[in-house]
């Protein structure tokens, strides 16, 4: 009777402790959303903060237009690169993905994922930065592009691999060809999953830092010329916070913010269009 | 005659497929060749470092860019510290946080954890780099850093005096990056054991506990296994929010409350300003050694992770 109360204790006090745990695992996100809040607001609401640029320390009214329009143009460009690559590249895995090729490319991709952001900036730098002898917003792009590319392809994989089959056998039993029944049949039944897909890379590719340090390197100036040096949030972020002046500080917060919020909402818009894709497969 | 009709009556109704299975198919080579020509390109751009110093480069603990003398060892020591530590802090929380999403609680506070979460995930290193160096580093010194040294300070591990961005503090904001990773593979890898095993545990009259503990972790153990060494290259090669806490001193200390230096984050800092083909062949050597290293790393993982889901697929 004393063991079993023991161990019925036990029990319950090992439920606790996983209560605990998983409310520890929320700490930090409510830390740092909480803090990050309260330190950027007051940068963010004025107005001169998204409508103008960097101002040298001391002068107020600096803004970050600059690191948006960078942000904006290193990221499109990007996601012209990796996401068309990779929504054929996931529709190839499922169609004809079950031999070695399919098996390369998925192992290439899961390993892609976890290559540092760093080295990938190296390498666009050493491919792009290095014999053109100057940086560049398209290096920075490249980068990001490689960073995107896995997590597109994969996205891409699963959300047509939850087409019902049976899509795919009746387009076929009518004589379509296979391109027709891919592209015209089943990759709009997916479309919702693919856009889950594009839009999680696009809010990583948001929020990177490391590989646009020498890549597309920051820029004090608005510029919308991508052979050039572009600036770009997460770079304010990083190079602000660091410097010991309070203004820039302030702006660091500011920007980082406003990449929270960018990055969270894009993320929470792939989930709606996550479980847009999954009530549509339902139907089908 | 046979096989001949049979090719006639192929022919020309596969043709335009295969045509379509072919550009597909060159265009999915794109993610294996680009990882090929990372690491190809790369390595070429360490070469001047590499012929130069030989396989000394890893053992050296002098970094001295005036004197053109590099060597990678305290980056080495910082990384490998401040990874395993992460996964030390991380680890239980990890393990906590999988069972509960995986078999514990009301759906609903259940969907809600398992989204903060994956949120963490999505939160950019940047901001908890900031965050950590204008909130988290200025308390932990007051907090912990501090009464550590004060108290323990003739252990090696803690001896002072405490900075305020150290190895320790570096190793917390890793933890916190590398929980989604670890929570969310060890709970898709806890449902996948078969719900007999517990059943069995149950009709014999174990509580949930003893069901969970003896029977369902050990078989999920190569599982979380996988996922740790997941977590392990991620919290290798994460770069801004390390290099913004760890206080970017080179040296191989054993304390946890000094500064150190990591692989990635002597890349972010120097190559901007790296002056001279040597010093920034052997940044782009570190980069080279860290990259491979997380590719190995990597590799291992996931043919655990997938043979285990093979394994549960059966």
């Amino acid at each position: 009777m004393n063991r079993n109360r023991r161990r019925q204790l036990g029990n319950q006090l090992a439920r606790a402790l996983v209560y605990v745990m998983a409310l520890i695992a929320l700490v930090p996100l409510s830390l740092v959303l909480v803090y990050t809040v309260a330190n950027g607001l007051p940068a963010i609401t004025h107005v001169e903060f998204f409508t103008n640029v960097e101002r040298p320390v001391g002068i107020p009214g600096a803004g970050i237009a600059h690191a948006f329009l960078g942000t904006v143009l290193l990221v499109g460009l990007a996601s012209l690169m990796a996401i068309p690559v990779g929504i054929v590249s996931g529709i190839q895995l499922v169609e004809y993905g079950t031999g070695r090729v399919g098996d390369a490319v998925r192992l290439a991709c899961d390993v892609m994922v976890g290559i540092p952001s760093i080295a990938i900036g190296l390498f666009a730098y050493a491919l792009l930065v290095a014999p053109f002898h100057h940086f560049s917003g398209l290096s920075g792009s490249v980068a990001l592009a490689v960073l995107m590319l896995p997590i597109v392809v994969r996205t891409t994989e699963g959300a047509v691999s939850l087409v019902p089959g049976a899509l795919r056998e009746a387009g076929l039993a009518l004589g379509l060809p296979r391109w027709r029944v891919a592209l015209q049949l089943v990759l709009p039944a997916a479309v919702p999953g693919v856009v889950t897909g594009a839009l999680l890379a696009v809010a990583r590719a948001a929020g990177e830092t490391a590989p646009l340090l020498f890549t597309a390197f920051g820029n004090r100036f608005l510029s919308g010329n991508p052979t050039g040096p572009l600036s770009a949030l997460p770079l304010i972020v990083f190079n602000d916070a660091l410097t010991p002046y309070p203004d820039l500080v302030q702006t660091a917060w500011g920007a980082a913010l406003v990449l929270i919020m960018v990055t969270l909402l894009v993320n929470v818009a792939s989930r709606v269009a996550l479980r847009r894709q999954i009530s549509l497969a339902a139907r089908l | 005659m046979a096989v001949a009709q049979q090719a006639d009556l192929r022919g020309p109704s596969t043709r335009p497929a295969d045509s379509f299975r072919t550009w597909t198919t060159v265009v999915s080579l794109a993610a294996p060749l680009l990882l090929i020509a990372l690491v190809v390109v790369v390595g070429s751009s360490a070469l001047p470092a590499i012929r130069h110093f030989g396989v000394g480069f890893l053992t050296s603990r002098t970094w001295n860019p005036v004197k053109d003398q590099f060597g990678a060892l305290p980056f080495i020591y910082g990384t490998l510290m401040t990874s395993f530590l992460a996964l030390a802090i991380a680890l239980p929380v990890g393990i906590g946080v999988a069972i509960f999403l995986a078999e514990q609680g009301a759906a609903r506070v259940r969907g809600a954890i398992g989204v903060g979460v994956e949120l963490l995930a999505a939160i950019p290193s940047v901001v908890y780099g900031i965050w950590g160096l204008y909130v988290l580093a200025p308390w932990l010194l007051v907090h912990l850093s501090r009464p550590l040294s004060d108290r323990l300070g003739t252990i090696p591990v803690f001896a002072g005096p405490a900075r305020q961005t150290n190895v320790l503090i570096a190793s917390i904001v890793l933890a916190v990056m590398v929980l989604p990773t670890l929570s969310a593979i060890s709970r898709d890898v806890i449902r996948a054991v078969p719900g007999g095993m517990r059943e069995a545990s149950v009709a014999l009259g174990a509580t949930w506990w003893e069901t969970t503990w003896k029977v369902v972790l050990p078989a999920a153990r190569a599982g979380i296994f996988g996922a740790t060494i997941l977590a392990l290259g991620r919290a290798l090669g994460e770069t801004i929010a390390v290099t913004m806490v760890i206080g970017n001193r080179v040296e191989i200390t054993p304390s946890l409350l000094a500064p150190a230096y990591t692989l990635a984050s002597v890349i972010a800092n120097e190559f901007r300003e790296a002056t001279g083909t040597l010093y920034s062949a052997s940044l782009i050597e570190l980069g080279l050694v860290l990259m491979l290293v997380t590719l190995t790393v990597n590799i291992l993982a996931l043919l655990l992770v997938r043979s285990i889901s093979r394994e549960a697929r059966v």
